[in-house]
């Protein structure tokens, strides 16, 4: 029961970062794809009717991993004190900008308001990726299963024990993580800005696409290479179960179709590559869910930080008919918003 | 004031008090704007599309705040209260999940159609949309209530390793301290939103501005609010009271600021607790009233603080004691202000006298001083509990959040949340400037 819940929580993370990632992605092309006050409230236009809803995704799957994990959401959420504040004040400002920008027309009104939503969606996409980044590079759980993190303290130390001090959430690994996401999600949202828009937009939007996918490619193989160093674990898994190469596999195709095939089939392709990205990491860390990079024995896995068997079975009762639902409400809306925004 | 306990206790309570200014009007109006949709169809009359256009642009405002200050609380129970977390999860998380996958995915997908999609759906299309945000905030009020009820009074749950987990989840969710919870609190935001809509309808009419729309939106108000106000105090503040006097009797005490156990117990109106000497100074009170109100009868026996261990005794006695009381002494000032209101609107009289048009308008603020302290009462009378009788809340906290870090995030909220209030004023008052458009006019 605990391996289901691991992927469902996986599944709600990979929804988020697809759904939520588009019109963060969006906010990253804001100044770049977009040339002036109209065409700026034309990609607000863009994800307007839809960034709440997308958002919702990670209030979702932070309650999933609070009710199956309520250990790992204790001490993840209290270790990543400082980033996950800062995140929230990002959030918060990012939704304030998005609703309150065409309230007033003004010529300070609205750059203003851009530039906040511009540099706040910029911001998250860096701090998500530093955070997956700090998952699979392992924190310093102590005995009582806990630990806290300063934002920075040695930019070289990714791991400890290499005699340059103990590590912060910020380090060269996971700030190159945090740029990788920066990278696939202006590539994702320029994906969703084509698909919606037409004329000089489009074509900004793809030139984008292009320059934020190669730099995607370039920080994907980065992370790869750094990731399997600076965390054992993950060779481990792939070699004990070789049909994990799927994973990967499935992020290379999708890597390739954002490229080279056109409108829905593009963006899709680019969802397959973040979906695989993901469930690569996380099935190179299972069955741990916050390894420990001091003691090994202090790491949490499924079975120590996961539910007792009636709530997560009671759980499922809910959860499933739950998503069904979610699943009917997205297709009602993208399919009514379906067509280009003018 | 230095230790982190104190730290993480205020940044709890900081925001959740900021957040819910916005929820409790943003409920009670969704109920308000499924009314005036519902006279719009009735009636084929324009004028309530156009008045439910007006309060779904308050609405909508309200809503982004209430969005975007809720996401930190969900958030904060891992952050600043973790071997809560740790220990409760299993039972609380499950139902801030819920809320998520059940209310806000319902919420946002529709409230999308209800700003957006009038001009381009039927009118019970538009309908539709406006009663599915209302069904989604008071579902995602539920499941809130339902989880601080199962702290107030834990059920449905097995305790094992300082873990709790979930044994039935019809128990938790049918829990009748969260029934009586949610009708007051319900009830509680439909006074709030009765209360906006009569002021605003009000300062209309004071000024001579959108005649037709001020009497619309003081009408709606007053007899929302005449029939908010009573359910408020019989039956639910009632039914509340009487679950606090079954499974918290030390918070009654508390509360009632009774120190002295009585047979025919007296009901304090005015008074200052002085938890040092153990009395209540200056008091004003009503005879064996407490007693009849608790147990139906005179002079039933209520116990008073004395008889309970100091360490069961909620920590902030005076902070309870004053925030019942506001609570309830505002509730009795809106019977009596919506009561006479309604009674003059019933006679075609209200319209025309201005003194009640100012009161109306002057009571806006109230209502939420009100739910504040209602909830201040609730939150500050589980103490020293965190889960009532089972964990305490010095045992919650996250041990290696320092009170340093926590002030950093705590002050960063302060300042951030003093910019979005500022923000929201300037907006709603922009709006409430700008006024409802006539017919068909977006």
């Amino acid at each position: 029961m605990p391996t289901l819940w691991f992927w469902l929580v996986a599944a709600a993370i990979a929804m988020y970062v697809i759904f939520d990632g588009f019109d963060i992605g969006v906010g990253i092309l804001h100044f770049l794809a977009a040339r002036d006050d109209a065409e700026r409230a034309r990609l607000l236009r863009v994800i307007g009717p839809v960034w709440d809803g997308n958002e919702v995704w990670l209030l979702a799957g932070g309650g999933t991993l609070y009710f199956a994990f309520p250990a790992l959401y204790a001490a993840s959420f209290s270790g990543f004190y400082l980033p996950l504040m800062i995140v929230l004040w990002l959030l918060i400002l990012r939704g304030i900008s998005i609703e309150f920008r065409n309230h007033i027309e003004s010529h300070l009104w609205i750059p203003f308001w851009d530039a906040i939503f511009c540099g706040s969606s910029a911001l998250l996409a860096v701090f998500f990726g530093a955070a997956l980044g700090n998952v699979v590079r392992g924190v310093p759980l102590d005995e009582s299963g806990l630990f806290f993190l300063p934002l920075w303290v040695n930019f070289l130390a990714p791991s400890p024990g290499n005699g340059l001090g103990v590590t912060g959430i910020l380090d060269w690994y996971t700030i190159s993580v945090g740029v990788a996401a920066l990278a696939t999600l202006g590539m994702h949202g320029a994906l969703w800005v084509m698909l919606k828009t037409n004329g000089e937009l489009h074509d900004r939007a793809r030139v984008w696409r292009n320059r934020f996918w190669i730099a995607a490619g370039v920080f994907t193989v980065l992370i790869t290479l750094e990731s399997f160093s600076v965390q054992p674990h993950l060779a481990g898994s792939f070699r004990a179960a070789p049909w994990g190469f799927f994973f990967p596999a499935l992020a290379i195709t999708g890597f390739f179709g954002a490229r080279f095939t056109r409108g829905l089939a593009a963006f899709l392709a680019s969802c397959v590559y973040i979906a695989g990205m993901l469930c690569s990491a996380a099935f190179g860390l299972f069955p741990l869910v916050l390894p420990s990079n001091g003691e090994p024995h202090t790491s949490l896995t499924i079975q120590n930080s996961s539910a007792a068997a009636h709530g997560l079975s009671a759980g499922l009762v809910w959860w499933i008919p739950g998503m069904l639902l979610v699943t009917a409400y997205f297709v009602f809306t993208y399919r009514r918003l379906a067509g280009t925004v003018e | 004031m230095d230790s982190a306990l104190f730290v993480h206790r205020l940044h709890f309570a900081f925001t959740i008090t900021f957040h819910y200014l916005f929820p409790q009007l943003t409920m009670g109006l969704s109920l308000l704007i499924v009314i005036l949709k519902t006279m719009a169809i009735r009636t084929g009359d324009p004028h309530y599309d156009d008045a439910a256009r007006f309060w779904t642009r308050i609405f909508g405002i309200n809503f982004a705040m209430g969005v975007v200050t809720g996401i930190p609380m969900e958030f904060q129970f891992g952050t600043n209260w973790a071997i809560f977390s740790r220990s409760a999860g299993g039972v609380i998380g499950q139902t801030l999940a819920m809320e998520g996958v059940f209310s806000f995915f319902l919420e946002s997908t529709f409230l999308g159609l209800l700003v957006y999609g009038e001009k381009r759906m039927s009118r019970a299309m538009h309908w539709f949309a406006a009663f599915a945000v209302f069904a989604g905030s008071w579902l995602s009020g539920y499941f809130i209530i339902v989880t601080d009820a199962w702290m107030q009074h834990p059920v449905g749950y097995t305790l094992a390793d300082g873990r709790f987990q979930i044994a039935s989840f019809a128990e938790m969710l049918l829990n009748p301290w969260a029934a009586w919870q949610y009708a007051h609190n319900m009830t509680a935001s439909v006074v709030t939103a009765s209360f906006v809509v009569a002021s605003i309808g009000s300062f209309y009419l004071l000024m001579g501005a959108y005649r037709r729309f001020g009497e619309t939106f003081v009408r709606l108000g007053v007899i929302c609010g005449c029939a908010a106000s009573i359910i408020m105090i019989f039956p639910t503040g009632d039914g509340q009271g009487k679950m606090i006097a079954l499974h918290q009797p030390v918070t009654l005490s508390a509360m009632e600021g009774l120190f002295d156990t009585a047979q025919g117990a007296p009901l304090a109106l005015i008074g200052q607790p002085d938890v040092e000497k153990l009395r209540l100074d200056n008091p004003v009170v009503v005879p064996n009233m407490l007693s009849f109100l608790t147990y139906q009868r005179w002079h039933a026996e209520v116990k008073g603080l004395r008889e309970y261990p100091r360490d069961r005794w909620p920590d902030n006695i005076p902070l309870l004691y004053f925030s019942y009381h506001i609570m309830v002494g505002l509730g009795t000032i809106f019977v009596a202000a919506m009561g006479a209101s309604a009674l003059m609107l019933w006679r075609g009289v209200l319209f025309t006298r201005r003194y009640m048009l100012w009161m109306l308008m002057l009571l806006l603020p109230f209502p939420y001083i009100a739910t504040t302290a209602g909830w201040i009462t609730a939150e500050v009378g589980r103490q020293p509990w965190l889960v009532y009788g089972l964990m305490r809340t010095a045992a919650g906290a996250s041990p290696q959040v320092s009170a340093g870090n926590a002030w950093f995030t705590l002050l960063g909220f302060m300042g951030l949340y003093m910019v979005l209030g500022l923000l929201f004023l300037f907006l709603v008052q922009r709006e409430i400037e700008h006024g409802p458009s006539a017919s068909g006019a977006h």
